[in-house]
């Protein structure tokens, strides 16, 4: 691997630091981890005004207030109109201000009406009709057992996904009592749905572990380039970066250890 | 003036957008076209008012030196530190030349990309420490959560032997078969719910978004 | 106390130094895993892997750091198949830190294109990535659902510039380029219910191919609408991104961490058995008394 400039071993030392401070959360809430959390909420935030400035507010607004063909005041616009929703977004403002805070409703209402209106028909289609169209595919009665192992699409398969899906719909459906037949098929869907969630969970349990893995990759990408640079004094710092850390570790478990038990 | 107005706009607008889906015709897009337009922008607007509650309580905290102050401190630093790369150091707010700017780069890839990976990636040893302490088969229905979550796991594992593609091929039938079914049936009750909640706004029935008087 | 009493009050840290052990010493042990590509994943690939050069695609790269680890690679893996396949590409983020992760994607990916390579016995020459040429970068708009909604009346209605201020007329890739209906698919990367959005007032309103990249923690959520036909593919976490890989023959991050995953569910349905038999024998213990 080529080794790095001076200027970007700094900024990966940095990123490192940042890395085990937060990781060093694992033992105790600590100043070090306080500092990185505050640093990022800070950060992300900023980033964020930026991106809202010259991706939203200057394509959006200010770029079309000053394309150059209509003069009034200082405005030199030939589309003058886009000051109403400028002027829509400033009154969300008044918030804050308790006695104003009613003149907020209005971009408000007008923000919701369009949102709730285009959910209807896109919501109804899109989760209702067409998932309860698929539903209903006809069985594939010939081919009932499948071919091979646990067939996903056999006919025993395709009746499990009906008879699953109508099961946890009755699960859900809480205005009548779950007695009788009505109860049988509930506890069918409910035993569907543990398995929904149990696969879920299978899934989140390798989600998480993922996280931790690519930290790994990226303080090992950090400590093979530290390690191939021909400067001796990268090595010297991220060796007295990472020993910091470890030599904490290793007083705190010895700490640990020797504590004072109590005499029971 | 200060609840009817409100109300009248949500239902105005909220039935011309169901309406327009319908309609395709020339007009009813252009009108369409009109509205998201402004909708961008005001939604910017109010995008910054979260940013505003952020700087308001870090400089209460730091004002009269509440608890952890200092930290609030390190907070506003962040905050404005990117603001001033951002724009380039403060020499250029009207083109975009300041998302390229070094420092504003290197602040996004080596201060906020290591902290919040790591911070998310704790939850690898939590979600250890729950399966050690909390994840028990109380009863046939966790007992059936464990048994889908251990085969799901396992379906990439080559160390049972002849079993292994079994397991593969039941992980695949679970995701596909039983999880399937239990999701669609989600999916359509959040549906049915998202309709009939956007109705109820709509038509004047839901009016928490508009707050105390 | 007995040892299950015992084993049930160990203090949570030495549980998380033992998976952080095992992590990094599977990790430093170097040895191959078998993935096994399931249809999913494959008919993504099938789908890019069909198409012709100068083809567009869209990809949404619609997720945080928070993310990286598991959406990341399947970017990597995807844009890099496209580029090599001399398609262009259309990226946007519509979410909050979405636009630093696109731009930091795209400039390491051109970057790499710049050496020769050979993937699955195919030799791809070094190509420079041109922006407007070969991609555009939307950028970011807040409200996804409604950007995406305003995409498929016109791109220029909600981007009138790119992420970088240019005006989107002004790249030779946009000429002709209106909505969704000059783009053979959408592909999704995202791990916020930005996904929701893309099928819902995407998909379904305007009928385009999507298929989608998902964290795990959300991938088993959408397998209705892989069935339904709504989404054509589905690579889920990092073991999607690892078939990916496998089948583009780009060996990268995710096929590299397998190895550890392997051992880490191992560890975690150890700790489960462990945690339930420990429960089941102190729980008969106490009820013996």
């Amino acid at each position: 691997m080529e080794a790095m400039s001076f200027g970007t071993f700094i900024w990966t030392a940095l990123g490192a630091f940042l890395t085990l401070a937060t990781f060093s959360f694992l033992y105790k809430d600590n100043p070090l981890y306080k500092l990185a959390e505050h640093l990022v909420v800070g950060v992300s935030a900023g980033y964020f005004v930026i991106i809202l400035w010259h991706n939203g507010l200057v394509p959006n607004l200010f770029s079309r207030l000053a394309d150059g063909n209509f003069y009034f005041l200082w405005l030199n616009s030939s589309k003058w109109w886009y000051l109403v929703p400028a002027l829509l977004g400033i009154m969300m403002w008044t918030r804050f201000i308790r006695k104003w805070a009613w003149v907020s409703r209005w971009p408000m209402a007008l923000y919701i009406g369009i949102a709730t209106g285009l959910a209807i028909p896109l919501e109804m289609k899109n989760r209702v009709l067409t998932q309860l169209h698929s539903a209903m595919r006809p069985v594939d009665w010939g081919n009932f057992l499948g071919n091979g192992f646990l067939d996903t699409a056999a006919g025993f398969s395709q009746v499990i996904i009906f008879v699953g899906t109508i099961s946890a719909l009755f699960y859900f459906f809480f205005s009548k009592e779950h007695s009788g037949v009505f109860k049988g098929v509930a506890r069918f869907g409910i035993w569907i749905l543990m398995i929904g969630f149990g696969a879920s969970f299978g899934y989140t349990v390798m989600a998480r572990i993922s996280l931790f893995i690519q930290r790994i990759q990226v303080l090992e990408d950090f400590t093979n380039v530290a390690w191939t640079t021909d400067r001796g004094i990268f090595l010297v710092v991220w060796f007295i970066t990472f020993g910091i850390f470890v030599l904490l570790s290793i007083y705190e478990i010895v700490k640990y250890l020797n504590r004072p038990r109590s005499v029971q | 003036m200060k609840r009817q107005l409100p109300l009248a706009l949500v239902f105005i607008f909220g039935i011309f957008m169901i309406i327009q889906y319908f309609v395709p015709h020339e007009s009813s897009e252009w009108v369409f076209e009109f509205l998201l337009d402004w909708i961008y922008i005001i939604g910017i607007f109010a995008l910054a008012l979260g940013i505003w509650s952020l700087i308001r309580v870090s400089w209460d905290k730091v004002k009269y030196r509440k608890e952890n102050w200092f930290y609030s401190l390190v907070t506003l630093f962040g905050l404005f530190a990117m603001i001033v790369f951002g724009f380039d150091y403060l020499r250029n707010f009207q083109t975009a030349e300041g998302l390229q700017n070094f420092m504003f780069r290197h602040f996004f890839d080596y201060i906020m990309i290591p902290i919040q990976a790591t911070m998310f990636s704790l939850l690898a040893f939590f979600i250890a420490s729950a399966a050690y302490r909390a994840f028990r088969a109380r009863s046939l229905l966790a007992t059936l959560l464990l048994v889908a979550a251990l085969i799901v796991m396992l379906r990439f594992n080559p160390y049972f032997g002849p079993i292994s593609p079994y397991l593969e091929k039941t992980a695949s039938w679970l995701l596909n078969v039983p999880n399937l079914a239990a999701k669609r049936a989600i999916v359509i009750g959040v549906g049915l719910g998202i309709v009939a909640t956007a109705l109820k706004v709509i038509l004047g029935i839901e009016r928490a978004y508009l707050g105390k008087d | 106390m007995n040892i299950f009493d015992r084993l049930m009050s160990v203090d949570r840290r030495w549980v998380f130094l033992f998976l952080a052990l095992v992590c990094v010493i599977t990790y430093v042990a170097e040895f191959p895993v078998d993935i096994t590509v399931t249809y999913e994943v494959e008919n993504i690939y099938d789908f890019i892997d069909t198409l012709d050069p100068g083809d567009i695609i869209f990809v949404a790269i619609d997720y945080d750091p928070n993310s990286l680890a598991e959406l990341h690679p399947m970017t990597y893996a995807l844009v890099e198949h496209a580029w090599r396949k001399e398609l262009k590409i259309i990226f946007t983020a519509l979410s909050q830190n979405g636009p630093g992760m696109a731009d930091l994607a795209i400039r390491q990916i051109s970057d790499s294109l710049d050496i020769p390579r050979t993937y699955n016995g195919v030799e791809y020459p070094a190509r420079e990535i041109v922006n407007g040429k070969d991609y555009v970068f939307l950028g970011y708009k807040p409200y996804p659902a409604l950007v995406i909604v305003g995409m498929g009346q016109n791109f220029r209605i909600p981007f009138p510039t790119d992420y970088y201020g240019t005006p989107l007329d002004q790249h030779p890739m946009m000429k002709g380029v209106q909505n969704y209906d000059q783009v053979k698919c959408v592909i999704d990367i995202s791990g916020t219910s930005g996904v929701d959005m893309w099928i819902a007032y995407g998909q379904t309103r305007y009928g385009f191919p999507l298929a989608l990249g998902l964290t795990g923690v959300m991938a088993a959520d959408y397998y209705p609408y892989l069935n339904s036909g709504q989404v054509f593919g589905i690579m889920g976490g990092m073991l999607g991104a690892a078939q990916y890989e496998r089948l583009s023959g780009n060996t990268g991050r995710a096929i590299d961490a397998m190895r550890v995953q392997l051992y880490a569910h191992i560890v975690i349905i150890l700790f489960i058995i462990m945690g339930n038999v420990g429960f089941l024998m102190t729980r008969g213990h106490k009820e013996g008394l």
